[in-house]
């Protein structure tokens, strides 16, 4: 039963996967000076606008997002809004703590926040709707309930991962453009996010015998 | 507890280290062999033809005067007329620009580049000896010793000429009795910046005017700890350049005809002031020749070079002197000093030609007598320097055979072969002993599995004593039967591959021994007991998160980029598993109200689960980790920065000490800001001791300690600050009280902190007894336990104030007991013993944290507050998370197991506040100024002092930090909450924080074994990765600059480490023996069953 929802998500994969790639070739072409290092920031809100839409779009058109007891759109809108902003504080927080320039790159570090917030946060309210309870319920052990959950989780994991990893090349003396703040963490985190999204179904085919998941 | 056994294994884990850490280190830094020939002026140098003595024809120069200016870097010396707005350092010195464009043919400049390591000491031996330097002289920077290979001024002394010395002391100590007249000065701290100079002013002039010389050798130190003072750009060094502008102008006055005037710098400095590295500012000094008679044979040309190495003075001043090249100097003339062809009417004088040939042929003298006495230069290379000698040596006979000057191209060569010769000799002195490296290596490797096996077999291994010995007699044995085997081999013993041999027989003993008691428990103990034994050395246990982040941080020292970055590096992993902590808790349900557990079949937890509990517990946690998080960012501003840096990086304002800040305002606010620190540091303590009522226990040394030592410490703390930053000139009336207050103040704090850590370890116990006569109910009972808990109150005594704890004694004391005194039914009650073994070992921290906090400028209070704050956060997440376990039922059997990430946090945070507090691992970045806490006129005599208070200075984050060590495992104990006591009651448990200890000695001991097993593991594996870097890494381009002083860094760092754990360790164990004999009067029954 569940195998219909694992070919569907891997589709949906597949396209997230394809926006990312295609949020990084089609202004490579449609700009002018266009490129990953030099003109970042672009690219990188390219990517996380992209990402966003996809995500966005094919939620609502799977009809994944769970139903919750808040009835009205609206509020629930707010409330998204609301918990999207408030996750890129929190990043921006985390990052500056990890030792990020606190006013020098004040603009490049936020970025880096929103590029983390629409690449995990709005996966979680895309999946899970904005229920802070429930975000905390996916991430322990026996919390994943859906194949959605699990994805989720694997996704966030490794786009997180990602970008913790991309600050490894910051100190390292090699003088290469990909090097400035924030490009490494950027492009770890993107592509943390695209081997998540591919490593989630194989992970859940993989250990599809020991799964128990309810079906929507 | 078996506290012998468990004392002796970890010092025998530590022993084991040293050996690894002597072995490695004894292969891996440099020696060169010292050559005890000297040249003599019987040495046929010159072509066969001309048996010529060259000592008795007339010299080119009969005088020299060399004025040696100590730490005088190039572009001081240059002048710049373009420069507008010159700094305090630049534009100061014009004579030498000036007389370098009236009088070309008089005076040059050079770059006169230093090898490192540029410290003064070395650089007088390499300017006098000419030969070039190893790694393993820069530690004698404090006691000189003499210099015995052949030098300069030995081939001076023997030529009868009369040298006489002036200046900084270190000379004498170089070559005593050696001069013909020496006016050695005492500088007396390096704050000093007159005297020296002053001296040698008050008789240079005159000595010069006089007829009683041949030589003169002035040392001048000011410029150099004009630097160390005030660094590179300050109004003092500008006074100080220009005072050295006009010493040259006049002594280029003084000189006359026949006489060679030489002003160098021995080597440069950072902009910071500080030497002994090998960049580009450290290495090159200035160099300026003159002689009021024609020096040069012509302007500068082109082609000349304006960088000369240090070793090439030796040579050049030989020659124009007319004694014979030093037997071991590798340097080449300079040739612009010579005239092109050898003119007969001007006798002396050699020619550039002839100069070259006894400069090559007395290279290649000491090439071949070095390498019949060490093998350490190349084969190949030296056999190709041996062909193109032979090579110069045909054609320049031939030349002087047909009585035709040498070809241009002959001397082009020859200057190329002693080039190659002394870069050959320079990558030789960069050799290694690699078995005695390796031999090191494969130590410390074992060392650190057996640390980490103790830790995982600590509950066996703590009670086989017998095996110990045994072992040890064995390795012993064995090393013995090596020195033996070696004595009738080679005829000499070599103590480190006895060592070696020891060391690893006891190892690779040990391991079968842990094999053994690992299969006796699994056959002998239960099936899951079994099983875990089974795995515990198998890859699953190695991978887990915090021994990850441990991995990183090993992988981290291999890298010069990191090691650079060490202290972002370190703060970054710190804070990732910070993190982990809540992420890991969060992911095993144990965090927040675990309300999506309902619908499956609860967990059988022996506890029943109370939410608010739960919430209460993860908001400390997340608490704690939020304040870790906030005290690590916070710490990064507390950071020195690396010479290459210097564009991206600002030291730490705080790292100023407040004497040296020339901003009024600011110094007031640094001052507030470290009394605040300060105050808030003892505070804190204080207050902690007083919350588990230990300011309150009766008579106790620790108590007085407390009381009394803890404030008046701090005390005398601020007031030494306050008088250090009186501004050097102002109140000349109280000028006198505050010099002996800078005396009198450090050495009070001394000796105040030597008496609390005596009390302290006299009498340990913080208990507060009380004894009253009892109207006890009936007899006592026949059996006491150590902690008697009747009521639900019972723990509240360990936390109300006494009146309101005597009024609850009615129903139960909390770990008393009752004893018939005097015949008469007495009850004495104790409180406090709940805290009875973390009290002493958090004073002790907190004393020796004032103590350390002398020694550090004062800026310095702020951070180690940061260190406070964060070891109470990470005490307080381990805390959390240990009660978190315990409230889901899931906790360690024995409740006493510390688990890794803690104790990584715990041990990286050392590294962390060692970068927190202004160090790095390179040694011009040492704190030199900590030497004079307590003793601003220097020492007398001996170097133990100095070096003890350097060490402490640079080591202080890791002497609180392995100290503190053994409060990981009183923590979870201590910070019992009430619910959980209410909790543990109502299964009628004890509930007894630490006394819990004393119950379970067993226990007790294994966990303190693991827990101190697992910190040297932690230390261990990153000396050993940072000796695997330098050892893989031997040839790279910065080994000398980044890789091994890390090495050194890291070993020092860990013995310090291991000292301090050990002395912790040895504090628990004091106190536990304090309380056994408590217990021992209170109930003898009790000792008996033990």
């Amino acid at each position: 039963m569940w195998d219909q929802e694992l070919r569907t998500m891997a589709s949906s994969h597949a396209i997230l996967a394809s926006s990312v790639i295609m949020s990084t070739v089609v202004p490579a072409v449609l700009v002018r000076g266009f490129s990953v290092y030099e003109t970042h920031l672009l690219w990188l809100y390219c990517l996380a606008g992209a990402v966003a839409a996809v995500n966005i779009s094919a939620f609502w058109l799977l009809g994944i997002a769970s139903p919750t007891a808040d009835p009205n759109p609206l509020s629930r809108l707010l409330r998204s809004c609301l918990y999207l902003f408030l996750s890129c504080l929190f990043y921006h927080t985390v990052v500056v703590l990890y030792g990020a320039p606190l006013i020098e790159s004040a603009a490049e570090t936020f970025s880096l926040a929103v590029l983390l917030t629409s690449l995990t946060t709005l996966r979680c309210l895309c999946v899970l709707g904005p229920d802070v309870q429930a975000w905390i319920r996916v991430f322990t052990r026996h919390g994943a309930k859906t194949v959605w959950d699990s994805s989720l989780r694997i996704t966030v994991a490794s786009t997180v991962v990602g970008a913790w990893m991309g600050a490894f090349f910051i100190p390292l003396n090699w003088d290469r453009p990909w090097q400035a703040w924030p490009v490494s963490c950027s492009l770890g985190s993107a592509i943390g996010f695209v081997s998540g999204l591919v490593a989630a179904p194989a992970w859940i085919y993989y250990h599809r015998k020991q799964l128990t998941y309810k079906c929507k | 507890m078996q506290r012998l056994q468990i004392l002796s294994l970890l010092l025998w884990v530590c022993a084991l280290f040293y050996v690894g850490i002597y072995l490695f280190v004894g292969g891996f830094l440099l020696v060169r062999l010292e050559v005890n020939r000297s040249s003599t002026c019987e040495d046929v140098l010159l072509p066969g033809g001309q048996q010529r003595d060259f000592c008795h024809a007339k010299p080119r120069f009969r005088r020299a005067v060399l004025l040696v200016i100590d730490a005088l870097r190039y572009d001081f010396a240059r002048f710049d007329r373009a420069n507008a707005a010159p700094r305090h350092h630049e534009n100061k010195m014009p004579v030498f620009e000036e007389t370098v464009s009236s009088r070309p043919l008089h005076g040059r400049l050079y770059n006169f580049r230093a090898d490192a390591p540029t410290a003064t000491m070395q650089r007088i031996k390499g300017l006098t000896t000419g030969s070039l330097p190893t790694f393993i002289d820069v530690g004698n920077n404090f006691a000189s010793s003499a210099v015995l290979e052949d030098n300069l001024v030995h081939q001076l002394v023997r030529l009868g000429k009369r040298v006489v010395f002036m200046g900084d002391e270190t000379w004498e100590l170089l070559y005593p009795k050696t001069f013909h007249r020496s006016l050695p000065f005492h500088a007396l701290n390096v704050r000093d910046l007159d005297t020296v100079d002053d001296g040698i002013l008050r008789h240079l002039y005159a000595t010069v005017a006089g007829d009683d010389w041949d030589v003169v050798i002035a040392h001048f130190i000011g410029v150099d700890h004009c630097g160390h003072s005030f660094t590179v750009d300050h109004p003092a060094m500008a006074g100080k350049l220009a005072q050295m502008d006009g010493v040259v102008r006049s002594a280029m006055e003084h000189v006359q005809n026949d006489t060679l005037l030489v002003v160098m710098g021995d080597h440069g400095m950072t902009d910071a002031g500080d030497h002994g590295g090998e960049s580009r500012k450290e290495t090159d000094a200035a160099l300026f020749l003159y002689s009021p008679s024609p020096l040069f044979p012509g302007p500068p040309s082109k082609d000349e070079p304006q960088v000369v190495p240090q070793t090439d003075l030796v040579p050049t001043l030989a020659l124009q002197l007319g004694v014979p090249i030093p037997y071991s100097s590798v340097g080449q003339v300079l040739l612009p000093l010579f005239p092109p062809h050898r003119s007969q009417n001007r006798t002396g004088g050699l020619g550039q030609s002839e100069a070259l040939w006894i400069n090559v042929k007395q290279v290649n003298r000491f090439l071949k007598t070095y390498s019949s006495m060490a093998k350490d230069l190349p084969e190949n290379s030296l056999s190709k320097l041996q062909v193109e000698f032979s090579h110069i040596s045909a054609e320049y006979l031939a030349s002087v055979r047909n009585g035709l000057p040498p070809s241009p191209e002959l001397v082009v060569f020859m200057q190329s072969y002693l080039t190659s010769v002394r870069e050959t000799c320079q990558a030789t002195w960069a050799r290694f002993n690699l078995l005695k490296m390796a031999a090191g290596l494969t130590v410390l490797l074992f060392a650190c599995l057996l640390c980490f096996m103790l830790s995982e077999l600590s509950r066996v291994l703590v009670n086989e004593s017998a095996l110990l010995k045994a072992n040890v007699a064995a390795a012993l044995s064995v090393g013995f039967c090596v020195a033996v085997g070696q004595l009738f081999v080679w005829g000499h013993v070599e103590v480190a591959w006895c060592l070696a041999a020891t060391a690893l027989v006891s190892e690779l003993m040990a391991f079968w021994w842990a094999y053994q008691a690992k299969a006796s428990t699994a056959t002998g103990g239960n099936r899951a007991k079994a099983q875990k034994r089974a795995s515990w050395l198998s890859l699953h246990s190695f991978f887990v998160p915090p021994l990850v982040v441990l991995l990183l941080r090993d992988a981290s020292l291999f890298s010069d980029s990191y090691v650079i970055a060490e202290g972002h590096v370190v703060t970054f992993l710190v804070f990732s598993l910070a993190l982990y902590v809540p992420i890991h808790l969060n992911w095993d349900g144990l965090l927040l109200s675990p309300n999506h557990d309902l619908h499956k079949p609860a967990r059988p937890s022996p506890v029943a689960l109370s939410p608010v509990a739960i919430w209460k517990e993860s908001c400390t946690l997340l608490a704690s980790v939020g304040l870790l998080a906030g005290s690590l960012y916070l710490s990064l501003f507390f950071h020195s920065c690396w010479e290459e840096d210097q564009a991206s990086c600002k030291p730490s304002p705080f790292l100023t000490p407040l004497s040296r800040l020339q901003d009024g305002q600011l110094k007031n606010v640094h001052c507030i800001l470290a009394l605040a620190s300060l105050s808030l540091w003892t505070h804190l303590s204080r207050r902690w001791l007083r919350r588990h009522r230990i300011l309150d226990s009766s008579g106790g040394g620790a108590a007085f300690t407390a009381r009394w030592i803890l404030p008046l410490l701090s005390m005398c703390l601020g007031l030494n600050w306050a008088v250090g930053a009186t501004p050097e000139g102002s109140f000349r009336n109280v000028a006198e009280l505050i010099g002996m207050a800078q005396v009198a103040l450090p050495r009070t704090i001394f000796s105040l902190l030597g008496i609390g850590m005596l009390l302290l370890w006299l009498d340990p116990l913080t208990v507060f007894l009380k004894t009253r006569t009892a109207a006890a109910p009936g007899p006592p009972p026949p059996h006491y336990r150590a902690t008697i808990s009747i009521g639900p109150r019972t723990e509240l005594h360990h936390l109300v104030p006494p009146d309101r704890a005597r009024r609850s004694t009615g129903d139960g004391k909390s770990g008393g007991g009752r004893a018939e005194m005097d015949g008469r039914p007495a009850v004495e009650e104790a409180y406090g013993l709940g805290t009875v073994y973390s009290a002493p070992l958090l004073l002790f921290c907190g004393l020796l944290g004032v103590g350390l906090l002398l020694l550090h400028p004062e800026g310095m209070a702020l951070s180690f507050l940061l260190l406070l704050l964060e070891t109470g956060a990470i005490l307080h997440t381990h805390a959390s998370s240990a009660t978190l376990g315990h409230l889901h039922g899931r906790t360690h059997p024995g409740g006493l197991y510390v688990p890794w990430t803690p104790v990584v946090l715990w041990c990286l945070s050392a590294t962390q506040f060692f970068h927190a507090t202004g160090h790095l691992s390179t040694f011009p970045s040492i704190q030199w100024d900590a030497a004079f806490v307590g003793f601003p006129g220097g020492h007398a005599s001996g170097i133990a002092l100095p070096a003890t208070l350097v060490t402490l200075n640079t080591f202080s984050s890791h002497i609180l930090f392995a100290a503190g060590c053994p409060l990981l495992l009183f923590w979870p104990l201590v910070r019992g909450s009430s619910w959980r006591a209410r909790e543990e009651e109502e299964e009628g448990k004890d509930f007894a924080m630490e006394t819990r200890l004393r119950e379970n000695p067993q226990r007790f001991g294994s966990a303190l074994l693991q827990l101190s097993a697992r910190c040297l593991f932690v230390h261990g594996t990153q000396l050993f990765a940072s000796a695997c870097a330098a050892a893989i890494l031997r040839r790279h381009i910065v080994i000398w600059k980044v890789f091994a002083p890390k090495l050194m860094f890291e070993a020092a760092g860990f013995l310090v480490t291991s000292v301090f754990l050990l002395i912790g360790i040895a504090l628990v164990m004091r106190v536990d023996v304090a309380v056994g004999g408590r217990f021992k009067r209170f109930i003898p029954e009790l000792s008996l069953a033990q």
